[in-house]
């Protein structure tokens, strides 16, 4: 099959694309093949670039580099219309149609059927229905949108895509908040589109879509091309070890080896859990250690940094510090205790971009110290000063926005935040994230410092060997549980790899 | 300006006589705007007033400055089935379909203090206004012949811009003041018809003026504007009423506290009885089957200090202003 | 780097500068100032004592601003405390008066607070009901009514002075001192700017944001019935109908002018009573001018207009780089 495909001229041909942002290289030489009447798999770790590859394809993003074809002809769409006008259409997780307007007026928006300038409702509701049964969906069109179910309103979106002549479908993670049923009703209606030649571009996170709906799998990560299969020859675990990557980096050493019996508990959690959020879990942080946190995106890794700082509430279990029983119910509650969190999303939940270094550094100390026991400017200049040298924050000005500084400075800024606060834990949430190889190789060095200082450390990395180099214990997660411990020379890359893999058959979607 | 004398005199002399005969039976459905303004306020009292004083049951519903609560109003009047309805519209347009109503339903209506738009004329018996041009004149003669021949520079603190009532004061002002070539407006400004903003406005006039020395008399749309300029004038060190006169249109009791401590000249009353013309035109229609001219104009009575002000504040302060 | 941005307020203070010298070329006057019983007399001084209310509103609005929230209703709540001030000062001893008028500011505050911090609507919808509402509170205060008072206690706030400075000038620059103190000297500011720049970063740093935001409206309600107090001394009496009537928008307008942006963030005391005066400056030129009035709003717009294209920082980067154009 794979030959008769590959005979054809494809449909859509990415070649050599490239994007940077700053000094950050988001796409790099990335080739993606589309021929038409497949179901491709884009698959990748946050922050591999599918997002960016996208956004390209549709003109959202001008590219640096590269080439886009479709049907053999080059093109060079500079707007999400221009896209639609080649052929190319989008379907993005949040529907965006309007819900407050009926299922026909959604399907017609900007084209509705007129005469004399005036709109023919029934011309246009007797379409909408003619349209939608070909999808297999019996509704009310003259109903307000809002009123149906995601999983119809993502019908609605893709028969409307199609329905201007859309060659090229892009569906990005439309399965993420859908139940089983409904996962099942989409996927009908992907595979009837296939069946009448539409490509398919398709994103998840759930790797069982992946293998009951996909003919052919694509793989970035950190914005490189690392392969493309066909579905039905990858094993799952290879799959796995294409987006989490095994090939060992500079940033690997061997493993510090720690006295663990001397460590002492930090932090316990019993039985704590959040529902829909991650089922419950026992985890115990001691001082001077290192946990790392395993699994694919959307495995309940950053779920369970939250609850364990307190930004998300725990419904069930305990939590205790240093062997006494504490209420995490807020962040603020957290800081009290003496917890630190770096959030994944530096941008969004890490940085004050228009705040100074120093600012940023002495945020979560002031916090902690409250409002009436203000730091004088000159404990804020030293404490800046101090931290801008120990970690080496570049440039070395502290009175520099934080937005002005590159992603491996910021981060840094943040551990510098929480270090001021001389905490007992610190949760760093993918810190090597987005940040060129220099600063990485730091962080790591950093987190170990951190630790042979007696702090106990709770990291996730969806980079294993960095979890490897690092952790002195790894729980793995799937399907937003904890599903394995692995220790001291149990672990590596490949026993790692093996415990996410594990028995995939619990669909991942039916637990939203 | 006869006529309105007759009928003026005409409801005085009549209404002893004739009210306790045939106004019992009378029941008349007020739509008031709101309570805007103290004007609005006294209006509403007086109104009152002159209802009972002619045992006429006055039924008021507050509108809240709101077109569609009138319109609802005006229906409840026409389904209890009132004699008569009195409305004093917040707008000019869209009335007629419900004034349809009331025309069919046999109800005269009759409007207090402002008009409607013209194609609504047949749709009621009069309208009880004041002539806001007229108010300006008599302001303007006043002044005209107080300063006599001598030359005279006068400021005038103006209504809200774009308010009706602002261009016709300020019209009405103008043509009486143009026929006297030593009269002159040497600077004008908008004061929002309030008291704060008439005060703002003034103290500027007195720094551009040389210090309010060369301003002769200073001529407000409004009473409010005036009790401001008079604060400003007294703040400057000058003395309002004496160095520089004031004459301004409304006749509320707090310029007459002024004028009391000689500190306003004149004032130019905006009646709040709307509603006594309008019951004795209703009354003579009723009973006599005469139909009253499609415009009342309410007298624009000229106030000064040789007016007793005293009397005039003591008969004014209850009334709600 | 080629250019070097201009230091922060100094477009703000060279805009009133600016200002001002064209209000001494409307008017020869402008400058010249004497003593009127006690009391420094001139058009300067109108800029300042006129100006006053709406300084002390951005006083509290900024604050409001800086944590990405808006305040409609201070309007409204000067009408109330102007109203309530009013009411009690010729049957009660002027401490009395002004502490219930500022009571009532502390409660509108709080509700803006409650409704903003604790029941999560959005600051624009929040305050809106109460500046619809307060506006009619004030009214059933006043009974519809121009609430009038003799008490030459109260009426010190608005016309009183004391070395010559007028009361509302010597007010203001007391709240901006104590505002300063509050924010500058706590760490306040810092938190207010975090919170402002980033809530949700902030929040993840352990601040207490609620707290917070209901103090700043608190505060914000507390500035605006000071103003209401001095706008009702100031013309001895309480006008619920106009008192404050659409001073919201030329708050919010200072403290644009004053450069905290509206998406929250980094604010300045100082440069938003800057704002302040600067729409003073130019409304008092206007009444000086002798222009039909019709033209106060199109001149109002078009100086606030080339004011803030003066703050842009894109139009310096356009500039600056016309000038390596050049070069």
């Amino acid at each position: 099959m794979q030959q008769a495909v590959e005979g054809r001229q494809p449909l859509l041909e990415v070649r050599g694309l490239s994007k940077s942002f700053g000094i950050l290289r988001a796409l790099d030489q990335v080739d993606f093949t589309l021929h038409a009447g497949e179901i491709h798999a884009l698959l990748g770790e946050n922050g591999a670039g599918k997002s960016t590859l996208i956004k390209v394809i549709t003109g959202v993003l001008s590219r640096d580099a590269g080439t886009i074809r479709l049907d053999g002809g080059e093109i060079e769409p500079r707007s999400v219309k221009e896209a639609l006008a080649e052929g190319i259409a989008t379907v993005y997780q949040e529907v965006n149609l309007l819900p407050n307007l009926s299922v026909a007026q959604n399907l017609y928006l900007g084209r509705q059927p007129t005469r004399f300038g005036i709109v023919r409702d029934g011309e246009m509701q007797r379409r909408a229905t003619a349209l939608l049964a070909g999808y297999d969906l019996h509704i009310d069109v003259g109903a307000q949108l809002g009123h149906y179910s995601v999983a119809i309103q993502h019908v609605v979106a893709i028969a409307r895509a199609v329905d201007l002549s859309a060659r090229v479908l892009i569906l990005d993670e439309p399965t993420a908040s859908l139940d089983r049923h409904e996962v099942d009703m989409l996927f009908r209606t992907m595979r009837a589109l296939a069946a009448r030649g539409i490509g398919i571009l398709f994103v998840t996170h759930f790797l069982d879509q992946v293998y009951d709906i996909s003919d052919r799998i694509t793989v970035l990560r950190n914005g490189r091309l690392i392969g493309e299969r066909m579905t039905a020859s990858l094993p799952r675990l290879e799959l796995i070890q294409m987006m989490l990557g095994r090939e060992l980096s500079e940033t690997t050493g061997e493993r510090v080896a720690h006295d663990r019996s001397a460590s002492t508990p930090c932090a316990t959690f019993t039985n704590y859990g959040k529902r829909g959020s991650i089922a419950p879990f026992d985890l115990d942080l001691r001082h001077g250690e290192v946990v790392g946190l395993a699994g694919l995106l959307g495995s309940g890794r950053t779920e369970t940094a939250r609850l364990v700082f307190g930004a998300d509430r725990a419904d069930s279990g305990k939590a205790a510090v240093e062997g006494k029983p504490v209420r995490l119910h807020s962040p603020r509650d957290a800081v009290r205790h003496g917890f630190g969190y770096c959030p994944e999303e530096r941008k969004t939940d890490g940085i004050i971009a228009e705040l100074t270094v120093r600012e940023n550094i002495v945020l979560a100390l002031q916090a902690k110290r409250g409002i009436t026991r203000p730091l004088s400017r000159r404990e804020q200049d030293e404490i800046a000063a101090r931290f801008v040298k120990l970690l080496d924050i570049r440039p070395p000005d502290p009175e520099r926005p934080i937005g002005l500084l590159s992603g491996g400075n910021q981060q840094k800024v943040l551990l510098a935040r929480w270090l001021a606060t001389e905490p007992r834990l610190l949760v760093l949430d993918e810190p090597t994230r987005g940040i060129d190889v220099g600063a990485h190789a730091e962080i790591i060095r950093l987190i170990r410092e951190l630790c042979d200082r007696g702090l106990a450390l709770l990291v996730i990395s969806s980079e294993l060997d960095e979890i490897v180099a690092y952790s002195d214990r790894v729980v793995v997660l799937r399907d937003r549980a904890h599903v394995g411990t692995l220790q001291d020379d149990g672990i590596d890359v490949s026993s790692i790899l093996a415990a996410i893999a594990a028995d995939g058959s619990v669909p991942a979607a039916a637990e939203a | 300006m006869a006529l309105k004398r007759i009928l003026m005199g005409l409801a005085l002399a009549s209404a002893p006589f004739i009210a306790p005969v045939t106004a019992a039976q009378l029941t008349v459905g007020f739509s008031q705007i709101g309570s805007e303004s103290g004007w609005r306020a006294a209006e509403t009292t007086v109104s009152k007033g002159e209802a009972a004083k002619r045992s006429v049951n006055l039924k008021i519903a507050d509108a809240q400055q709101k077109q569609e609560n009138q319109i609802k109003a005006i229906r409840s009047f026409v389904a209890q089935g009132v004699d008569a309805i009195f409305l004093a519209p917040v707008v000019s347009t869209g009335w007629d379909a419900v004034l349809k109503e009331a025309k069919e339903a046999k109800i005269p209506v009759i409007l207090l203090d402002r008009d409607i738009d013209p194609s609504g004329k047949d749709l009621y018996l009069t309208a009880v206004t004041s002539d806001s041009v007229h108010e300006g004149e008599v302001a303007g003669d006043w002044l005209a012949k107080t300063v006599g021949d001598k030359q005279c520079s006068i400021v005038e603190l103006q209504g809200t811009v774009g308010a009706s009532v602002a261009a016709n004061r300020k019209k009405g002002f103008d043509t009486a003041i143009a026929k006297h070539a030593n009269l002159k407006i040497v600077r004008s400004q908008t004061g929002d018809f309030t008291r704060a903003k008439g005060k703002e406005v003034m103290e500027s006039f007195i720094k551009a003026e040389g210090g309010g020395k060369t301003i002769c008399a200073v001529y407000a749309h409004n009473d409010d504007m005036m009790v401001g300029a008079i604060q400003a004038m007294k703040e400057a060190g000058l003395k309002p009423g004496k160095d520089i006169l004031t004459v301004s249109i409304d006749a509320v009791p707090d310029i007459f506290k002024a004028m009391v401590a000689g500190e306003a000249n004149a004032t130019v009353e905006l009646t709040p009885n709307m509603a006594g013309p309008a019951l004795d035109a209703l009354t003579a229609y009723k009973d006599k089957g005469t139909t009253p001219l499609k415009w009342i104009q309410t007298e624009s009575k000229l106030y000064t200090a040789a007016d007793d002000p005293q009397k005039a504040y003591d008969s004014k302060k209850g009334l709600g202003y | 780097m080629a250019f070097q941005l201009p230091r922060r307020g100094l477009a703000q203070i060279l805009a009133l500068i600016v200002i001002l010298l064209i209000d001494r070329m409307v008017s020869s006057q402008f400058f010249d100032l004497r003593l009127q019983d006690g009391r420094l007399f001139g058009s300067l001084i109108d800029v300042f004592n006129r100006g006053a209310p709406v300084a002390l509103l951005a006083l509290g609005m900024v604050l409001v601003i800086a944590t990405r929230g808006i305040d409609l209703s201070v309007g409204a709540v000067m009408a109330i405390s102007g109203a309530i001030a009013a009411s009690l000062a010729d049957s009660h001893a002027w401490p009395v008066a002004v502490a219930v008028a500022l009571g009532a500011g502390l409660l509108c505050g709080l509700w803006n607070g409650f409704l903003v911090a604790v029941l999560g609507i959005q600051p624009i919808v929040a305050t809106l009901i109460l500046m619809v509402a307060g506006r009619g509170v004030a009214q059933l205060i006043t009974e519809g009514r121009i609430v009038t008072f003799t008490s030459p206690d109260l009426a010190w706030f608005g016309t009183g002075s004391a070395l010559g400075i007028p009361a509302p000038v010597l007010i203001v620059a007391g709240t901006l001192l104590v505002t300063g103190l509050v924010v500058r000297g706590s760490a306040l500011g810092l938190l207010i700017e975090a919170a402002g720049g980033n809530a949700r970063a902030s929040e993840l740093s352990g601040v207490g944001i609620r707290l917070m935001i209901v103090a700043v409206y608190v505060w914000c309600s507390l500035c605006a019935a000071l103003a209401g107090v001095i706008a009702a001394a100031d013309i001895m009496g309480a006008d619920a109908n106009n008192a404050g009537l659409w001073l919201e928008l030329d708050a919010i307008l200072a403290v644009v002018i004053g450069g905290t942006s509206l998406f929250g963030g980094r604010f300045s005391l100082i440069l938003a009573v800057c704002g302040a005066l600067i729409i003073q400056a130019m409304n008092t030129g206007i009444l000086l001018s002798g222009y039909p009035p019709e033209f106060n709003l199109v001149v109002k717009a078009a100086v606030v207009l080339v004011v803030l294209l003066l703050q842009s920082p894109r139009l310096s980067g356009l500039v600056a780089n016309f000038r390596k154009a050049r070069a």
